[in-house]
C-alpha cells in the first residue's frame, strides 16, 4: 500500500526472491493511520490468500508498531509478534521472542500473522540474475474499489484522531565540555558527584 | 463522575513506576479504575488504593498469561463495555510498552475509537473544546511537540514512563474479581516457555528518571587519525 513510488519497493523485494507483488494504490489512501493501514492490508491479504503473513516489527516514522496485532485482529488469525528467531514446521509457526524482562518461546497453528524484529538475520542481497528476473514478475495494481472499501474508512477523513497543535522544541543548550588534560576522568566523576548522579 | 481506566503492566502482583504514574494521570481527567492481570494481582490492591484508584478489576485468571495479549484485550474489552452508560468512560490508558501498544490498539478497534500511542502527558480537555481528553506526544526525534485527540469513540492513550511524578491520594478501593469470557482467538497463540532474565538492579532505561550520556570528541587536528 503505497503511492506511485512504492513500485520501485516491490520490485526490490521481487528481486530479493519474491514471486509475485501486489500494489495497493488510491489517491484516497493519503494519510491513512494504523486502522486504515490494516484494513487495506487485511482485505488485500484475504484476496491473495495466506498461510503466513510476515511483517515488520514497526514503521520507522510513526513506530506505533500496531499494524500486525491490528492485522491479526481483523483477520482472525493468531497474532505471533516481536520474532527474533522464526521457524514453521508442518501448520505450526514458532518464534523465540526477547522483551526488556524475558525471553519467550511462542507457536501458534498457521494461517497466522508473524511480525519480525531486526535480530531475524541479514536480508538477502539482490543478485543480477534476481534483478533481471524480477522484471518478469508479475505486479498487480489494485484501488480501493478492487478490493471493496469505502474510501471513508481511510486516508485523512477516515482517522480516528486529530491533530490539535505543533510547537518545535526550542533547540537544546550544547552541555558541558571537558577539555582532557589528563584529568578527563576526574572531571567526569565531579560532576556526577556535583549533580548528586553517584 | 467518569471513568478512566488503567491497564497495569506487570503480572507478578507489583505495580512498576509507570502504573503509579498512569493513576495521577487517570485522577486529573476522571475516576481511575485499575485493571491488573494473574494470579497474584490482588497484592496489588493497597498501592493501587493509595495512589486514588477507586476501582481494582482482579483478573486472575492463568490464561492470560499463558497466550498473547488477546486474552487481556478480551477482559479490557469486558470490563469496558460494562464500565457504565456510553460517555461514563473517559479514556483507557494502557502503558506504551510494545504488549501495552499492541492491547490498546486491538481493543480500540474492537471499540469502534481511536488509538494515540506513546504519549508524553494526557490531560482532560478544556470545556467546549469537543475534546475530553487531550494527549501529548514528542515526534521526530524530540524536535517536535505535538497534541492530538481521539475524534470517534473512547480514546485509547499509551502512555510512555516519565510523563509524570506519581502523587499519592489515598481512596478505599471497590475491589472486584472479574471471570473473563475468552474469545475463540485468545487461545490461539500460546507462550510455551518463558525465562526472565536476571535484574541488574538499575532501573529500566525508559523508565529512569535521570539519563546521563556523554561522549569523548577525536576530531582535532591533533588527535584525528
Amino acid at each position: 500500500m503505497g503511492p506511485d513510488g512504492a513500485t520501485d519497493a516491490l520490485r526490490k523485494a521481487l528481486s530479493m526472491g519474491g514471486d509475485a507483488a501486489v500494489h495497493v494504490r488510491d489517491d484516497a489512501l493519503h494519510g491513512s493511520d494504523a486502522f486504515a493501514t490494516s484494513l487495506v492490508l487485511a482485505e488485500a491479504i484475504k484476496r491473495i490468500g495466506f498461510d503466513l503473513v510476515v511483517t515488520g516489527m514497526a514503521s520507522t516514522d510513526a513506530g506505533m508498531g500496531v499494524v500486525p496485532a491490528l492485522l491479526a485482529e481483523r483477520l482472525g488469525v493468531p497474532q505471533v509478534t516481536f520474532a527474533g528467531r522464526l521457524s514453521v514446521s508442518g501448520d505450526e509457526v514458532k518464534i523465540l521472542r526477547d522483551s526488556d524482562t524475558s525471553s519467550e518461546t511462542v507457536t501458534a497453528r498457521m494461517p497466522a500473522v508473524v511480525s519480525v524484529t531486526d535480530r531475524t538475520g541479514e536480508a538477502r542481497y539482490p543478485s543480477f540474475k534476481g534483478i533481471m528476473a524480477a522484471k518478469k514478475k508479475p505486479v498487480q495494481t489494485w484501488s480501493l474499489a478492487d478490493l471493496d472499501i469505502d474510501p471513508a474508512l481511510v486516508g485523512l477523513v477516515g482517522a480516528r484522531t486529530a491533530v490539535l497543535a505543533t510547537t518545535r522544541r526550542s533547540a537544546r543548550s550544547a552541555g558541558q565540555l571537558v577539555k582532557d588534560d589528563g584529568d578527563g576522568g576526574r572531571a567526569l566523576a565531579d560532576f556526577l558527584a556535583a549533580q548528586r548522579f553517584i | 463522575m467518569s471513568v478512566v481506566l488503567v491497564v497495569v503492566d506487570a503480572v507478578d502482583g507489583s505495580a512498576p513506576k509507570p502504573t503509579l504514574e498512569l493513576l495521577t494521570l487517570a485522577r486529573r481527567i476522571g475516576s481511575p479504575a485499575v485493571v491488573v492481570f494473574g494470579p497474584a494481582a490482588d497484592q496489588v490492591v493497597p498501592v493501587l488504593a493509595e495512589y486514588g484508584a477507586t476501582d481494582v478489576h482482579l483478573v486472575a485468571d492463568p490464561r492470560v498469561l499463558e497466550h498473547l495479549v488477546v486474552p487481556k484485550v478480551d477482559a479490557l474489552e469486558q470490563i469496558a463495555r460494562q464500565a457504565g452508560e456510553p460517555g461514563e468512560l473517559a479514556a483507557v490508558l494502557p502503558p506504551a510498552s510494545p504488549e501495552g501498544k499492541e492491547i490498546g490498539a486491538r481493543l480500540a478497534l474492537r471499540l469502534d475509537s481511536g488509538f494515540i500511542s506513546d504519549a508524553i502527558d494526557v490531560k482532560a480537555g478544556e470545556p467546549g473544546s469537543g475534546h475530553a481528553v487531550i494527549a501529548t506526544q514528542s515526534a521526530f526525534a524530540a524536535s517536535w511537540t505535538v497534541t492530538s485527540a481521539v475524534t470517534v469513540g473512547v480514546p485509547v492513550i499509551a502512555v510512555k514512563p516519565n510523563a509524570t511524578t506519581p502523587t499519592s491520594e489515598p481512596v478505599e478501593a471497590a475491589v472486584h474479581e472479574v471471570a473473563v469470557e475468552l474469545s475463540a482467538a485468545a487461545a490461539a497463540t500460546t507462550i510455551t516457555d518463558r525465562t526472565v532474565r536476571e535484574g541488574s538492579g538499575r532501573p529500566e532505561l525508559t523508565e529512569a528518571s535521570i539519563v546521563v550520556s556523554g561522549g569523548r570528541a577525536w576530531a582535532t587536528a591533533s588527535t584525528s587519525p
